[in-house]
């Protein structure tokens, strides 16, 4: 479904990414985990075309994405829910979603995929009339991943969503990911919260300043000595 | 307290008109982050399609209005893809001296098209004076009034219920996100100059309709007292334009009539001063946002 080939990216002089190579199936959770700085947020970045890419290719079935330009991308099915939730803040819970099915023309296809996010967020429901900017920040994470469900996306790209959430929430949240995960929609899950990430991942991938470099089934990789020593936590 | 009355009367009418082009700074300045200073020329370009489209031939004066609007709009679309597009991701200071290069621009193009002197605006409404309990008001004030009032109501209703207008919204507030959920930026922001322009073009009419007089350099003043009600209103916030064109108009009124005359355009910089002291977000600002 996605393959992104031999990517590399550039911020100036700062080599972020060296020649990543990443595959995602279909119907897939795939993890990809690493350090602070690894590169994981500019991979995920680079699909919607948001980083100066120097060399690589990004596939998306047989579409080549880096020749896109950026507003195309979510029109053949990609949702990203960004580091920092980014949900517009002086925009209302309910305006939010609705910018998520910007691309849907069927009003009935909006109000029923805006019934599906409320009952996966009951408490997005109760808000809908707030501002964005006044939620904390669990409600703005699954304002996040609900405004990007609107879409009828079939690739999801999530990049921490764990972060600064506690774990109460943190469970909540993923419990909802594996959900979505059985509706037939495929995840990209960028996580530090590496237990979490293997909870809910088929595949994982590990990244190292800029370079992925262990991949390979979650049980694998979980049992990996390295991985568990940096990862998990011994 | 009649004279008292009669001069508010006077500056809501200005004010209305000053609230008009502070609309286009502020959704501009909300989606650009850009002061656009050729705002004000814009104004003055509507001004000049209105003078032609009801003078030369001779159209409905509601029928002018439109043409002026759609024409400014489509001129403030040419600047933006062509003058300010380019420069999306250069250093702001780039963008802000286009746009000083872009009013000149304008302003000396109309001079070469229509010369330096002013012209009478053609009267197509005919002035009908009412005396209300001693209270002198205009059809003309009226017709300003509705016009200003129908543009605004209208102008809220686009942005806050249609899809273009919650995307304006979106992208304001962040274009990354806006692309990535597969709006146009660039649509965007164009249909944000045609509004701001189309409405700055209403102002033009209007003072044409109101003062009889316009010519090539008649944006300058009124478009740097509109900014100054953007600001005051705080800027990019769009109820704020309307109240700060207001504020802006019968303050500038009371004090013509009531201090003196002569001081009346430095009212606006005085209260920019005091603003920017006391408030710079605004009145109806609750704070700065700076994007990083
Ligand atoms: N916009 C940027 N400009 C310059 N350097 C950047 C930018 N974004 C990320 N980097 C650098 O690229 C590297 C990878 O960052 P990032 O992709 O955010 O890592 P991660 O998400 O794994 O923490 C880091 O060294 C970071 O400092
Ligand atoms: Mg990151």
């Amino acid at each position: 479904m996605l393959s992104i080939k031999d990517l590399h990216v550039y911020y100036g002089g700062i080599k972020a990414l060296q020649g990543i190579n990443l595959d995602v199936k279909e119907g897939e959770v795939v993890a990809l985990i690493g350090a602070n700085g690894a590169g994981k947020t500019t991979t995920l970045r680079s699909i919607f075309r948001l980083t100066p890419i120097v060399k690589g290719d990004i596939y998306f079935y047989e579409i080549n994405l880096t020749k896109l330009p950026s507003y195309k991308i979510a029109s053949l099915g990609i949702a990203h829910v960004p580091e920092g939730r980014r949900v517009f803040p002086n925009m209302t819970v309910k305006e939010n979603l609705e910018m998520g099915a910007y691309l849907v023309k069927d009003k009935k296809v909006i109000e029923k995929n805006l019934e599906f996010v409320y009952n996966l967020f009951p408490r997005l429901k109760e808000r809908q009339k707030q501002l964005a900017g006044t939620l904390s920040g669990g409600e703005q994470q699954m304002l996040a991943i609900g405004r990007a469900l609107m879409s009828n996306a079939r690739l999801l790209l999530l990049d921490e969503p764990s972060m600064g959430l506690a774990p109460l929430l943190v469970q909540e949240i993923f419990s909802v990911l594996k959900k979505i995960n059985e509706e037939k929609i495929t995840l990209l899950l960028v996580e530090q919260n590496a237990n979490m990430a293997f909870s809910i991942a088929h595949r994982v991938y590990v990244m190292e300043t800029g370079k992925i470099v262990l991949s390979g089934p979650t049980e694998e990789i979980a049992n990996n000595e390295a991985v568990k020593k940096a990862y998990l936590g011994g | 307290m009649v004279d008292i009355l009669q001069q508010i009367i006077n500056g809501i009418s200005l004010g209305s008109i000053y609230a008009l082009i502070a609309l286009g700074y502020t959704m501009v300045y909300g989606i650009l982050r850009l002061i656009n200073f050729a705002h004000g020329d814009i104004f003055m370009v509507g001004a000049f399609i209105g003078y032609f489209a009801l003078g030369s031939w001779n159209l409905p004066f509601a029928l002018g209005l439109v043409i002026a609007m759609i024409g400014a709009s489509v001129v403030g679309m040419i600047i933006e893809r062509f003058a300010y597009r380019p420069l999306r991701t250069a250093p702001r200071i780039s963008l802000l001296i286009t746009a000083i290069g872009v009013s000149f621009l304008l302003e000396n193009l109309m001079v070469l098209i229509v010369g330096a002197s002013p012209r009478s605006f053609p009267q197509s409404i005919p002035v009908d004076i009412y005396n209300i309990g001693g209270l002198i008001l205009t059809n003309r004030q009226i017709i300003i009034l509705l016009i200003s009032i129908l543009l605004m109501i209208l102008l809220q209703f686009i942005v806050m219920r249609t899809k273009i207008g919650k995307a304006m919204r979106a992208v304001s507030q962040d274009k990354e996100m806006a692309l990535m959920l597969g709006i146009n930026i660039d649509s965007v922001i164009a249909f944000t100059f045609a509004l701001g322009s189309a409405l700055a073009a209403a102002g033009g009419v209007l003072v044409g309709l109101y003062f009889n007089k316009i010519e090539p350099y008649m944006g300058v003043m009124p478009g740097l007292k509109a900014f100054v009600a953007a600001v005051l209103g705080g800027i990019g916030i769009i109820p704020g334009a309307m109240l700060g064109g207001f504020i802006l108009g019968i303050a500038e009124i009371l004090v013509s009539a009531f201090i003196s005359s002569t001081v009346r355009d430095a009212v606006a910089f005085i209260i920019l001063i005091i603003i920017l002291l006391v408030r710079p977000s605004g009145l109806l600002g609750k704070y700065m946002r700076e994007k990083v």
